[in-house]
């Protein structure tokens, strides 16, 4: 019997497969498809306090083994979402986790502040890395400052555990995450989306209706692995790796490099059973090798 | 909503840059309504990454085709299949046209513009089934963008068709084509799919014309499933103006809450 499951500490996950937030929607969207208790977790769509319009389309634009998102956001806001969605995931036997977005400090603290007063979440993932939103594509976890201003606020206003999601789009990501355990955080996720340019050379103009987006897929993967290496090493707290996961393999090499557990998120969209295929795929790997827990292999890289 | 990882391909057909694939998809087949699509992965790599959707453009038993034009990569890849090969499908997707049980004893205007023909193929099907009477428009810039005149006039349904060159039917616009047919009868409701300036021009006639219509859509699109909001366009939903989702809220709008680009 292999023992898929994962102790972050704050929280114990079946298995370490979670779906990436933004790409899986509110959860329910991939119900028709498969049973989502299968799920080490899930992380629900980006919530700010109001709804949110989104930016301009195209919202989409692929690149060789990569896809450039602006969507911008567009969401119901965090009441609508209490109101409507979350009574119908309260009743799934996964980690149930919210995405917190805030234009300012204290919209984020008026989200989780919400949310913490809800039934059925399992932890809040502080989204401070969406390089969407802000002029010139500045977000909170470009700064460490920022950064520990941040969860600090928030962790004065909620009771959930706090997984704070840091940006590629920095010189240094290990002072951000540090930054973020310094203030409170249980856990760091990584990556978010690397900010990138796609070009129409035909009319000269960018493929996104935003100019700018956020590069994910398997494109991003040694970037991201390369990122959880550095900041496992770094930090105390667990990491929650995520970038161009497309496959178990994939998964367990983040886990090597790293990671207590992984996210899975543009995978969702080629192979809507991207999930649980890996979770699948993992079990039979670990089995295959003898490997009776998971944890035996987290940062187990040999370097 | 499935994803068939192993829709065998039955048989396949051309016509220049034109299509033709069936696919055996029982489950599919069986929850397929007219106007709605599947996500179609074109190849095993990660080049292109996306899934391709494609209009359901026939049911028949436990078999569905897809008919399409080759307009870039994906379609290119999709085109060289053969009978024997499988396809990863997912669908059925989004909300199809509106089959209305007053339809029926009625004259239903079907307007597609060259692909745009794909969908209305299973609408006028459906259409004849419950009853009502399919009048099909078939616009293409020439001939061979009219591969299809041959299946449509087999079924016995009414089919106008026009080319820009004049090289088969009418010479000039296929909303012309409609828009003269208007002034001698007025059918009961209009369905269509096309270029997006066929439709736009289509939607201020229907206007004129008192005539309600629906229009199926495109964008880019992520997921195909409602998950990513990738495939957002402004519609206008009890007065309201906002980004809706062309997979999962569409890909057919009633015409009067479509905002045309230009509007
Ligand atoms: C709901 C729906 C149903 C469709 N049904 C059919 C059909 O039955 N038959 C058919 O021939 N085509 C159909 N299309 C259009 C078809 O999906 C696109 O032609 C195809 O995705 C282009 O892919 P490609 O890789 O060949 O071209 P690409 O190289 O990806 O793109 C070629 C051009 O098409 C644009 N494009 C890319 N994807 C789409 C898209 N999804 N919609 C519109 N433009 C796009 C690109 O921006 C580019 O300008 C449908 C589209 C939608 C949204
Ligand atoms: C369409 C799309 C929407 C996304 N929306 C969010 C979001 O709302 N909040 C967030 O924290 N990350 C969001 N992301 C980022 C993903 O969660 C993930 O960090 C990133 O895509 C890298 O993982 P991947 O390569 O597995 O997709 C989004 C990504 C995509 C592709
Ligand atoms: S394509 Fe993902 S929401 Fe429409």
């Amino acid at each position: 019997m292999v023992d898929l499951s994962v102790d972050l500490g704050f929280l114990k996950l079946k298995n370490p497969v979670i779906a990436a937030s933004g790409t899986f929607g509110y959860g329910l969207e991939f119900q028709p498809l498969y049973d989502l208790n299968l799920l080490g977790g899930l992380v629900v769509k980006g919530l700010y306090f109001k709804p949110r319009e989104g930016n301009p389309p195209p919202r989409l634009a692929e690149t060789p083994g990569g896809l450039i998102n602006s969507i911008g956001l567009q969401g119901i806001g965090v009441e609508a979402f209490g109101r409507e969605v979350l009574p119908r995931l309260a009743g799934l036997k996964t980690a149930v986790i919210a995405n917190v977005c805030g234009e300012e400090e204290e919209e984020y603290a008026r989200v989780a502040e919400y949310l913490s007063q809800q039934a059925g979440l399992a932890a809040l993932e502080l989204n401070i890395s969406c390089p969407n939103v802000r002029k010139g594509g500045k977000c909170p976890a470009q700064d460490p400052e920022a950064t520990y201003r941040t969860v600090k606020r928030v962790q004065q206003v909620s009771s959930l555990p706090l997984i704070t999601k840091l940006s590629p789009n920095v010189t240094d990501i290990t002072a951000v995450a540090l930054a973020a355990q310094e203030a409170g955080s249980q856990a760091v996720s990584l990556v978010n989306t690397f900010l990138a340019l796609a070009i129409d050379l035909r009319t000269r103009k960018p493929k996104l209706g935003n100019v700018l987006g956020g590069l994910s897929g398997p494109a991003i993967k040694p970037l991201a692995l390369r990122m959880v290496f550095e900041v496992a090493k770094k930090i105390e707290i667990p990491v929650i790796g995520l970038g161009g996961i497309f496959n178990a393999q994939d998964a367990l090499e983040f886990m090597v490099a790293g990671a207590s557990a992984v996210q899975v998120g543009t995978a969702n969209f080629v192979n809507p059973l991207a999930c649980p295929e890996i979770i699948k795929g993992i079990e039979d790997w670990a089995k295959s090798q003898g490997i009776s827990s998971l944890s035996e292999i987290v940062g187990s890289l040999k370097v | 909503m499935f994803q068939d990882k192993k829709a065998g391909i039955i048989k396949t057909a051309s016509w220049g840059s034109y299509f033709l694939i069936t696919l055996f998809a029982p489950e599919i087949a069986r929850e397929s309504r007219p106007g709605q699509f599947l996500m179609i992965r074109v190849s095993d790599s990660l080049n292109p990454l996306l899934r391709r959707p494609l209009s359901i453009h026939n049911r028949s038993g436990q078999e569905v085709e897809i008919f399409f034009q080759v307009a870039g990569e994906g379609t290119k890849l999709l085109a060289q299949k053969n009978a024997g090969d499988f396809l990863d499908i997912l669908g059925p997707c989004g909300q199809g046209f509106s089959l209305k049980p007053e339809f029926k004893d009625q004259e239903i205007f079907c307007v597609g513009g060259g692909r745009g023909l794909a969908p209305l193929y299973f609408l006028a099907r459906e259409l004849q089934a419950a009853g009502a009477r399919p009048v099909i428009f078939y616009g293409g810039q020439t001939l061979s963008d009219l591969p299809l005149k041959k299946r449509l006039e087999e079924a016995g349904w009414e089919t106008h068709c026009s080319t820009d060159d004049g090289s088969s039917g009418f010479r000039g616009l296929v909303t012309r084509l409609v828009e003269k047919e208007l002034t001698r009868r007025k059918p009961y409701y209009l369905f269509a799919c096309g270029p997006e300036a066929m439709m736009a021009s289509l939607a201020k006639i229907c206007q004129t014309a008192v005539l309600p219509a629906e229009f199926s859509l495109e964008s880019i699109m992520g997921c195909g499933l409602g998950a990513c909001w990738g495939c957002a366009r402004k519609i206008k939903k009890n007065g309201e103006i906002k980004y809706l989702r062309i997979c999962q809220d569409g890909p057919v709008f009633p015409a009067e809450e479509i905002i045309w680009p230009g509007d």
